[in-house]
């Protein structure tokens, strides 16, 4: 009999993405519902000294899958991993952050399993004592309603959206051990940002800017979103006038963003845009256009010239820091 | 190089979608059909592996008679072959059930490669492209902006969370296009006449052995219970200030004591 819930908490470096402590705390939260225990698990290389910090966002048990053939990430190797856990623990749910690595996880997990799955999720419930997941599609023009069939049932949940709570439990580690089987995609090569800025799409506050930029100089956005912690985003036009690299685009061919603070600049708020981020849950715009469709979507707008009311807003937080 | 890329019909990105009287499904009329965006990137880049290397582009897709009309664009682009596999059983399909229709179509191909578009613009489920792979037994790379073979090897960069990770593997293999990795081709007028004369065949699901129960509706292992729109917005203010500065101490102030979020 299938019971209780797995977290798969993802770390890079010896370190857990924010991401992790939102898929454990909602683990935990599902877990009390059905009555039953949380179980998380983590898998890379020399990462056992960082699985007690688990315990305190409420895992009662932390599986540590432990290997060199873990070290980098490998959808077989992982996907092998994982599966042979959950047959060994049968847990009922399995919950993993939608990051891209967990996105790409989940889809070959719930294919070896032969289950289905919900990806990239905004709220989980229990009714019944079954999963039942909201999903946005469309980019967020429409959300589903899913119910999963069969053992275990797989959601994966979208970064920045549920919450991180912090409850302490035993957070008992357990080893476990690691047959990662054939492994035909191997890491050859990696190149990771290292100046510090929060990712896009795990940032609190984004700072976009669109065609009105006029040019590749965002310094203005920038330094905004610095003085915030914040990410820099960018409107397709944007992006497709160069001003910005392609990773930075938000919207439907682009990155859904869901932070607590979205300042669109110079941004008219194009449909496809703003299913990107109207799930953000405040949403300021500067434009010049006082007809421009992005400030029907926001909660507080200013007309007028970016080049001149952003450096204010920064002046102006500045003053409040201080 | 025998290329087949997996492509999907989907609603234009400026639609305007709305949900359909049995609250399950969206109205299809009036709607702007479209080669998924990322799928677009899968077919230039098949297209510039075979200019390279030589070789055969197939495009291979599951969806109602309209969606001849996406693998003729793809096909006018410089694609040789089609095949839709088109039956009414796989209607409400979910990704798994998708992924086996594809996978079985697959098994009667050669292929030393398969790309698809990262996710499609429709259901946004990530899904199909590794469930494929998973169910051919091959190896898969997810996000790439950048790729190259090599004596039987592929080397992708695989776009990440603030970074980029290049992953080797051997053929055959599936990876996915993430926006970056090229310009899609236009199809020229050319293009577009030949394509009319070019091989696109039909297939039900039983000519590829697969039993009607496990797909559609009725295999589907994630079930559309309800569909909603989003929760409307409630209409903004509008700061009205005489200057710039004057505007931003308004708002910060906002932010800070009714927003609470900075």
């Amino acid at each position: 009999m299938a019971e209780g819930v797995f977290a798969v908490a993802e770390q890079r470096d010896g370190k857990f993405r924010k991401i992790s402590f939102e898929t454990v705390s909602e683990g935990r939260r599902l877990a009390d519902a059905l009555g039953e225990d949380l179980t998380a698990v983590i898998l890379g290389q020399g990462i056992e000294g960082i699985a007690p910090e688990l315990g305190k966002y409420g895992a009662d048990r932390i599986l540590v899958a432990d290997d060199p053939a873990l070290a980098d990430y490998s959808s077989e190797g992982y996907t092998k991993v994982l599966a042979d856990l959950i047959g060994e623990k049968e847990p009922k749910i399995v919950l993993i952050g939608a990051t891209a690595i967990g996105k790409d996880l989940s889809a070959r997990l719930a294919a070896r399993l032969g289950v289905g799955l919900a990806m990239d999720c905004t709220e989980l419930k229990i009714e019944n004592g079954k999963l039942v997941a909201t999903r946005p599609i469309y980019a967020g023009k429409i959300y589903i309603e899913v119910e999963l069939e069969g053992t275990p049932q797989i959601a994966s949940n979208r970064s920045n959206v549920m919450e991180i709570t912090e409850v302490q439990k035993d957070g008992v580690i357990e080893k476990v051990s690691v047959d990662a089987g054939q492994i035909r995609t191997v890491v050859v090569d990696k190149r990771i940002d290292t100046s510090g800025r929060v990712e896009l799409t795990e940032a609190d506050v984004v700072v976009s800017g669109g065609r009105g930029m006029g040019g590749p100089d965002f310094s203005v956005l920038e330094e905004l979103a610095d003085l915030l912690g914040g990410a820099v985003g960018a409107s397709r036009a944007a992006v497709d006038a160069g001003y910005r690299p392609q990773s930075d685009q938000v919207g439907q061919t682009g990155k859904v963003v869901s932070p607590n603070l979205y300042i669109a600049c110079g941004i008219s708020g194009a449909i496809q845009h703003l299913a990107g981020m109207s799930s953000s849950k405040y949403i300021v715009a500067i434009n010049k256009d006082p007809e421009a469709p992005i400030f029907s979507k926001a909660d507080y707008g200013i007309v007028g010239d970016l080049f001149e009311v952003v450096p204010a807003i920064t002046a102006e937080i500045k003053k409040l820091k201080a | 190089m025998n290329i087949v890329v997996l492509l999907k019909q989907v609603p234009d990105t400026e639609t305007q979608i709305q949900i359909a009287s049995d609250g399950l499904s969206i109205k299809t009329e009036d709607i702007k059909w479209v080669v998924n965006p990322y799928d677009e990137f899968a077919v230039e880049e098949a297209l510039q592996i075979k200019e390279k290397l030589g070789g055969t582009v197939t495009i291979l897709t599951m969806g109602p008679k309209r969606a001849v009309e996406s693998i003729r664009t793809a096909l006018a682009m410089g694609a040789d072959r089609g095949v839709l596999i088109d039956d009414p059983a796989t209607e409400g399909s979910d990704a798994l059930g998708t992924a086996k229709v594809l996978a079985a179509a697959l098994k009667g191909m050669e292929y030393d490669l398969i790309i698809a578009g990262q996710r499609a613009v429709d259901d946004d489920g990530y899904q199909v492209p590794a469930s494929v792979a998973e169910l051919l037994d091959i190896p898969h790379v997810p996000f790439v902006i950048k790729e190259e073979i090599t004596d039987g090897k592929i080397r992708c960069d695989c776009t990440i969370e603030g970074g980029v990770l290049t992953m080797e593997t051997s053929l055959p293999a599936l990876f996915t296009t993430q926006k970056g990795i090229n310009e899609p081709r236009y199809a020229s007028l050319p293009g577009i006449m030949k394509a009319k004369k070019k091989p696109l065949d039909t297939k039900t699901i039983s000519e590829l052995g697969i039993d009607p129960s496990e797909v559609g509706t009725a295999g589907a292992k994630a079930k559309v219970v309800s569909m909603k729109l989003p929760p409307e917005r409630k209409p903004g203010k509008i700061i009205e200030a005489d200057s710039a500065a004057a505007a931003a101490a308004e708002l910060v102030k906002l932010l800070r004591n009714e927003a609470k979020v900075i």
